[in-house]
């Protein structure tokens, strides 16, 4: 198994989120920041869409794989949904909650981040595991 | 330079879910699937991306070194209620059923394939109905 590549992408990830706090004082939140634009609430607007822009450029570069494991619509969608509303009632996803607020000892952040997890891994063993026990 | 640093941080931090294999849905199933093949490789991005940012958001909100944006980082932890908890259930409960979070799920955008648009048009539906049905706080993150 490569652990390189997933150690290096973290540190790439903590580096990026480093500097926004860093230089702009903004935290690397990406479902707070995606509803945020969405709101179009004024003001802040610019260093969201350009933080957005930085995201996704390195995907465009490189090309992502367009099939999505089962590539089931339905589910993505229900996926989607959840995650949206999830987020928002839950203030923050992975990035906020999981690498932002961890790293600043959020004790709110801890306990979402552990509630989360524990959640999408008994989401998965049921859908992988319980349908054939 | 707000921007231009905003651009920077952003271009580090899609390098970084690239390379570590969050925009792949497989490998990140394959992380949350502790019961069966188990996949640890991402214990490590998660530990990598704390290693570096922690000692950053320690000296920022000590004020050792200073936050040059308009909003002081929220280093004020509000109490764990409900909301949080419950909102972390719906959001564990998608990202189970997909493998996809919301930063993965733009960045599949670039793909242009239906997938990722019907994922990322339903997050922006969810996030919006909940705007208007809720009064939801701001985001921690």
């Amino acid at each position: 198994m490569n652990l390189l590549h997933p150690l290096l992408g973290g540190v790439l990830i903590g580096a990026g989120a480093a500097l926004l706090l860093w230089r702009n004082g903004q935290v690397a939140g990406i479902s707070g920041i995606t509803a945020s634009v969405i709101r179009g609430e004024p003001g802040d607007t610019g260093w969201r869409l350009a933080f957005l822009a930085g995201l996704l450029a390195p995907a465009a570069i490189v090309g992502l794989d367009p099939s999505l494991p089962g590539d089931n619509l339905a589910v993505l969608v229900l996926s989607g949904l959840l995650v949206g509303i999830g987020t928002r009632i839950g203030s923050g996803c992975t990035s906020g909650h999981g690498v932002c607020g961890i790293s600043s000892l959020s004790p709110r952040s801890i306990v979402a981040t552990l509630i989360f997890m524990a959640t999408a891994m008994l989401t998965v063993a049921v859908v992988r595991h319980g349908m054939q026990p | 330079m707000t921007l231009l640093t905003a651009l920077v941080a952003g271009l580090l931090f899609g390098a970084g879910l690239l390379l570590s294999g969050m925009v792949n849905p497989a490998i990140v199933l394959g992380f949350l699937d502790v019961g069966g093949d188990w996949n640890p490789a991402l214990v490590f991005t998660m530990a990598g991306a704390i290693a570096v940012l922690a000692p950053v958001s320690y000296l920022v909100r000590r004020g050792r070194i200073t936050a040059a944006g308009p909003c002081a980082p929220a280093a004020t932890p509000r109490r764990i209620d409900r909301a949080l908890m419950i909102g972390a259930v719906i959001f564990g409960l998608g990202w189970g059923l997909s493998g996809i979070c919301p930063g993965p799920g733009l960045m599949l955008l670039t793909t242009l394939g239906p997938a990722a648009f019907a994922f990322v048009a339903a997050m922006i539906v969810g996030m919006l109905g909940t705007n208007i049905v809720a009064r939801v706080d701001g985001p921690d993150g």
